[in-house]
């Protein structure tokens, strides 16, 4: 027999799909002002690995010489972003959903016998609950990198009227580079994202829409009792 | 009894209630993101402002940069934030020359001939010579100067702070006004600045980089060295200076920057 069983909250599947787009946006327009002054790139010993970005990069994405422009949109959707956010950790804290959320004590070494697991090189998975062990610690910590992009955000917006963000960033050039890794980590993020959730399939995939997964169970037993105890009367 | 006509509300199976809740939830979901891709496109292929005083941007993100100002400079702005200074030895030696807009050597200039035009109530100017804002009690500040491009700088400026200058030539009536502009002598490089940006404590008139006369792709004789906002506002070579209640013209605001570009 087929039961419903509730899985995802309506205002935690909100807050992902608006979340979403709005920060395809922020990383977009982002791109918009970093091309301005694309300074970073990956250099160990003098051998450059990555430069962000390269000309074709730009070219195909259309970014040059748009910095006014990535500007006015950075600058709109991150109240979006912020509130979006700043809703999703005030609704995890007041329905308890947190406790689901966090990593307990043991996360972090179970967490590598998820990674085993998921590669293919141990059988069993940890026992879990609604998330498991790695799961509790990308969905927390993707949450503590939102709260670190708007902090670093802040810091080099306004570093004057928010000097103490700023120097808890470790000064403005410092926060400008934590707030592009940041953004590389979202990335990061998305790709490994999007390769689990394909992995875990439709039904996994369907309950961040629909709120509910479907399971089917043998019926129980109780059933064949009460038929008995029928027969005996 | 029943009666007839009126139809017992059945209870939904369970593969009625899986299907409708399917339907319901891919349903809103599909509208939703319909709706939102719609929004951006509006969004994003609205026209531009009306060249004026501002230009270049969208519409609505020209409105939400003004109310976004509106909303940092009551919650944020104090004349008691300042910028971080340095101790002089972290100072660039050689400083980074960004733009020469408004400096072009086509329009001939005489650093001799010069003298800063104050603009006013009445048509009236005052004129001022550099040595008698050297006069003036000098105030000096290093600090990381910051490009809307995204680099910075530690630099060494001098100069007389612009509230000093304000009370020397008593214009105290004109620092009630809303906006200060600043314009260079051949009019292709303008600014407007917001008053307390302007009278910020930290704001000079500069005459000085690093000990030594403003060389002249830096702004000499006289620049505007405004540390609670991007360099797009620290207009070299200044030629008059006037007040105003209403936003004076200002260079990057007419190409889609944000009026305040406030830091």
């Amino acid at each position: 027999m087929k039961t419903i069983k509730e899985k995802h909250s309506l205002a935690m599947r909100w807050c992902h799909w608006v979340n979403f787009p709005i920060l395809t946006i922020m990383i977009w327009s982002g791109m918009l002002i970093y091309w301005a002054n694309d300074i970073y790139s990956i250099t160990i010993f003098g051998h450059t690995f990555v430069k962000f970005f390269p000309d074709w990069f730009y070219k195909t994405l259309g970014i040059p010489q748009r910095l006014a422009e990535g500007m006015a949109f950075h600058f709109l959707f991150m109240w979006f972003f912020t509130l979006n956010g700043f809703f999703y950790i005030l609704y995890t804290i007041i329905s308890g959903e947190w406790r689901e959320l966090v990593p307990k004590r043991n996360s972090f070494k179970e967490a590598w016998l998820v990674l085993l697991h998921d590669l293919h090189i141990r059988k069993t998975a940890p026992p879990q609950n609604k998330y498991n062990a790695a799961q509790r610690i990308a969905y927390t910590a993707i949450i503590v990198m939102g709260i670190g992009s708007v902090i670093t955000g802040l810091a080099i917006y306004k570093p004057v009227q928010f000097y103490y963000l700023t120097w808890i960033c470790g000064g403005y050039h410092l926060a400008r580079i934590f707030h592009f890794a940041l953004t590389i980590g979202y990335v990061l993020f998305f790709v490994i994202h999007i390769v689990q959730v394909i992995l875990a399939g439709w039904k996994n995939f369907s309950s961040v829409i629909t709120g509910f997964e479907v399971n089917n169970e043998k019926p129980k037993p109780a059933i064949q009792t009460l038929k008995k105890d029928e027969e005996a009367r | 009894m029943k009666k007839p006509g009126k139809k017992i509300k059945k209870e939904l199976t369970i593969e009625q209630k899986i299907n409708r809740r399917n339907f319901i939830s891919f349903g809103a979901f599909t509208v939703f993101a319909v709706g939102a891709f719609e929004g951006w496109r509006w969004l994003y292929k609205s026209p531009n402002e009306t060249a004026g005083i501002t230009g270049e941007a969208h519409r609505p993100l020209r409105k939400a940069l003004n109310k976004t100002e509106i909303f940092f400079r009551r919650i944020a702005f104090s004349e008691n934030h300042l910028v971080k200074t340095y101790p002089r030895e972290m100072a660039a030696k050689h400083v980074r020359v960004n733009s020469d807009i408004g400096l072009e050597e086509k329009n001939k200039f005489d650093p001799a001939a010069w003298k800063l035009q104050v603009i006013k109530k009445g048509g009236e100017i005052l004129q001022i010579a550099i040595e008698e804002i050297k006069a003036l009690p000098k105030t000096e500040i290093i600090y990381d100067f910051k490009c809307v491009e995204g680099w910075d700088q530690v630099q060494h400026w001098a100069g007389v702070k612009f509230s000093d200058f304000i009370k020397h030539y008593q214009l105290g009536d004109y620092a009630k006004m809303q906006y200060v502009g600043m314009e260079t002598p051949d009019k292709a490089y303008y600014v407007g600045i917001d008053m307390p940006s302007a009278i910020h404590p930290q704001t000079l008139l500069a005459y000085e980089l690093n000990d030594k006369p403003i060389p002249l792709n830096h702004g000499a004789p006289l620049r505007l060295i405004i540390p609670v906002k991007y360099g797009i506002k620290n207009l070299k070579r200044i030629g008059t200076i006037s007040f105003s209640n209403t936003r004076p013209r200002d260079y990057w605001a007419e190409e889609g920057y944000d009026y305040y570009s406030g830091l």
